[in-house]
């Protein structure tokens, strides 16, 4: 029962916020929120279960928009088709280039899928005839499933959130089964697992698929929403954000990606109306000094992320249930 | 203990509220209603910080000043104007929030924006959608094409198609037939190459090589050796600096013995400046405010070419360039719309679409139901570079 309620408490909320909310804007918020909640959620699994870094999601991110993109426009896929594509093609490019670079350990893994990250960008930009070259591709159609549309802000919002809630809930579940256990042990001690009779290779390997079809899943729905494609939110800056959120909002808890990806994107909403009070006439480049110092402080005075926080509220409760 | 877990998502709920209420929170400020009442409240989108800020600080300012003295002289038929400027920072996702903020917070009756082609592709869904009229300030001519499915959207820089007839026009007249098209690798670069190649085939100009580099190389030697072989009478750039001046550099440095064309993306001091005197004899395109001094005084463009550069330079102590330009058009083709039709987006559309000869800074605009941006050829002059200072070519 116990366990029921929270998740369902979790689900009316966010059913009912468009309720309270009627602004395109925030609902804007919480769709680009959302997404990234997906990204970050399978670098969680990644980092904090797997014990792996990566500076390349943006890549599978980008693999994902622009097969939507390319399939929509230029085969004229049906969407859902075109959606399932885009979980498929980067899961299939992360296996790829997951055997080679997952031998790698700590620092050297890192700079291989940096590498990737910027290899796959000036792919985009140079695949004239597939991605539009840096002019990018126009006239993405709307995602249709059946007769509906999903051409507004509210209807967006749904359709990301429910593959939010998805993925969070399958994931939960995975953290909690054997191949979970597995991968705490492997991010605790490779050698011990290993001793143990688990499979590391395969487990970080399958990790790093796996999370490179989320930030697919969220790149096919980046270019529903945005109808349009082009390589620049595709670059190394955006992965760099990916892991950013993914620490902020604390690795391997539940919470942590959510609260990541809000924390940020919010944040960087705040800054663009709060700094010109500040500083009059400053622009971006000084949000990033503010940011930077509010990150910086979450770091101190909470190393183990935002999600840390949600997590001693549950100790805390189950210590009182003793 | 199942409540506090419900309280639990209960506080994770308000801090996310709170996060999120926190970015909307600027709106209430308000401004003195003038003698007309509610103020008009138009919202700009430039690209301020990151990449595209060379373009974005300049428009800003002058959208900053043209607000200002507008209200000083008492506002639009009495009504202050309220100008609502958000930075991108060059990006795509950041220019969707911050046009969605405009039109569901601010309530803007039009947007103004971006600097450049990307961040105002990615706005153009957001406007059709919610029917919301917006000026681009960016070049490419997709921005406005299809003009069927971007109704609500115009732009003031002249697209890079009216840049390249100016440019085919010398070249046929000066017969070069076969040129060397070199350009940098980015939106603006691979632009201009499409609409240079596709023009040089209806014009019978050949285009005998054709290379690129990248924004950021330090180096073009080897792309200017393969041109010096090739034969070609002229080599044609497309790109802005840093990149276009070393470019210009090592062409002087090879002793190439043709002319050497750029496009009006070099069209300001710092190309001259970055090229260290090798940029005397380049030959380009571009609009008139940087030989304003020099057009005729019969050019109707002459009178607000001289008042922009007057208050400009009066204002922040440096000369305006064309990217502040497009600002000015975009501002002003927006407020006589609006002093026409008053408060209504859609006849504010309508107004700015059957727009025909306004006189602004970038060129003379002539719009239509079909040519939203509606600038042609004679919006631009070509100019050459003489002792370091701009000259205009009759």
């Amino acid at each position: 029962m116990k366990k029921i309620a929270f998740p369902v408490a979790l689900i009316l909320a966010f059913a009912g916020l468009p309720l309270l909310i009627k602004s395109n804007y925030l609902l804007g918020i919480l769709i680009i929120i959302g997404l990234y909640a997906i990204i970050v959620i399978g670098l969680g699994i990644l980092m904090g279960y797997a014990g792996q870094v990566s500076f390349g999601h943006a890549a599978f991110f980008g693999i994902g928009g622009y097969t939507v993109a390319v399939l929509t426009t230029a085969c004229h896929w049906p969407s859902i088709a075109a959606l399932i594509a885009a979980l498929i093609l980067p899961g299939l490019v992360a296996a790829i280039i997951g055997g080679p670079t997952l031998k790698l350990k700590e620092l050297y893994l890192a700079l291989a899928t940096l590498a990737f990250g910027i290899l796959v960008h000036i792919l985009f930009n140079e695949l004239k005839g597939i991605t539009g070259g840096p002019s990018g591709l126009t006239g993405i159609p709307y995602f249709t499933v059946g007769g509906l549309v999903f051409d507004r802000d509210i209807r967006f919002y749904y359709l990301v959130w429910s593959a939010v809630l998805l993925v969070s809930l399958g994931v939960n579940n995975l953290i909690h089964s054997r191949v979970g256990r597995a991968m705490r042990a492997v991010r605790e001690s490779e050698h011990a697992s290993e001793s143990v009779g688990i499979d590391t290779a395969a487990l970080k390997l399958q990790a790093f698929v796996f999370s490179a079809v989320l930030a697919g899943l969220a790149g096919g729905l980046y270019a529903f929403y945005v109808t349009f494609i082009s390589p620049s939110p595709f670059g190394f800056h955006t992965s760099v954000q990916f892991v950013l959120m993914a620490v902020v909002g604390g690795l391997g808890t539940f919470w942590g990606p959510l609260l990541g990806a809000g924390l940020v994107v919010a944040l960087g909403e705040a800054l663009r109306w709060a700094t010109p009070l500040v500083i009059p006439g400053a622009g971006g480049e000084y949000q990033i000094i503010f940011f930077g110092a509010i990150l910086m402080l979450v770091m101190i005075v909470k190393p183990g992320g935002l999600g840390a926080v949600m997590d001693l509220f549950k100790k805390s409760e189950e210590g009182e249930a003793h | 203990m199942k409540k506090k877990r419900v309280l639990t998502g209960i506080i994770a709920a308000i801090i996310s509220a709170g996060l999120l209420l926190s970015g909307c929170a600027g709106s209430k400020e308000t401004l003195k209603t003038g003698d007309g009442g509610e103020p008009y409240k138009i919202g700009a989108v430039i690209d301020v910080s990151g990449s595209s800020s060379s373009l974005g600080v300049p428009e800003k300012n002058t959208l900053q000043m043209l607000a200002d003295k507008v209200n000083a002289a008492g506002g639009i038929n009495g009504h202050l104007l309220e100008l609502i400027i958000l930075d991108n920072k060059s990006d795509e996702t950041e220019a969707v929030l911050a046009v969605k903020k405009l039109i569901n917070q601010e309530k803007v009756l039009a947007v103004l924006g971006c600097s450049s082609s990307g961040p105002s592709m990615s706005m153009i869904d957001t406007v059709q959608k919610e029917k919301v009229p917006m000026i681009s300030l960016a070049a490419s001519s997709t921005i406005v094409e299809p003009v069927q499915e971007r109704q609500w959207v115009f732009k003031t820089a002249q697209s890079d198609i009216v840049t390249i007839n100016k440019l085919m026009s010398y070249l046929k007249e000066k017969g070069l037939t076969s040129v060397a098209l070199l350009y940098m690798n980015n939106a603006y670069g691979d632009g201009g190459r499409a609409a240079f190649t596709a023009a040089a085939q209806a014009n019978g100009v050949k285009i005998v090589v054709e290379e690129k580099f990248e924004a950021t190389d330090k180096d073009m030697t080897p792309q200017l050796t393969r041109v010096k072989t090739s034969g070609a009478q002229a080599a044609v750039v497309w790109a802005i600096p840093p990149s276009a001046s070393i470019i210009t550099k090592n062409f002087k440095d090879l002793n190439m013995g043709i002319p050497l064309l750029h496009s009006h993306g070099v069209g300001n001091q710092n190309f001259i400046d970055l090229a260290q005197g090798a940029a005397d004899g380049v030959i380009l395109p571009i609009g008139k405010l940087i030989v304003a001094d020099q057009i005729p005084d019969s050019d109707p463009q002459q009178e607000v070419l001289n008042r922009y550069i007057e208050e400009y330079s009066q204002k922040y102590n440096s000369p305006p360039n064309s990217f502040g330009g497009y600002a000015w058009d975009g501002f002003y083709l927006l407020v006589n719309a609006i002093e026409k039709v008053g408060a209504d987006r859609a006849a504010i559309r309508d107004t700015l679409e059957n727009t025909r000869g306004y006189s602004g800074v970038s060129g003379m605009f002539n719009l239509s139901a079909s040519d939203h941006n509606g600038l042609h050829e004679d919006s631009m002059v070509m100019v050459q570079v003489e002792n370091g200072k701009w000259k205009l070519l009759k």
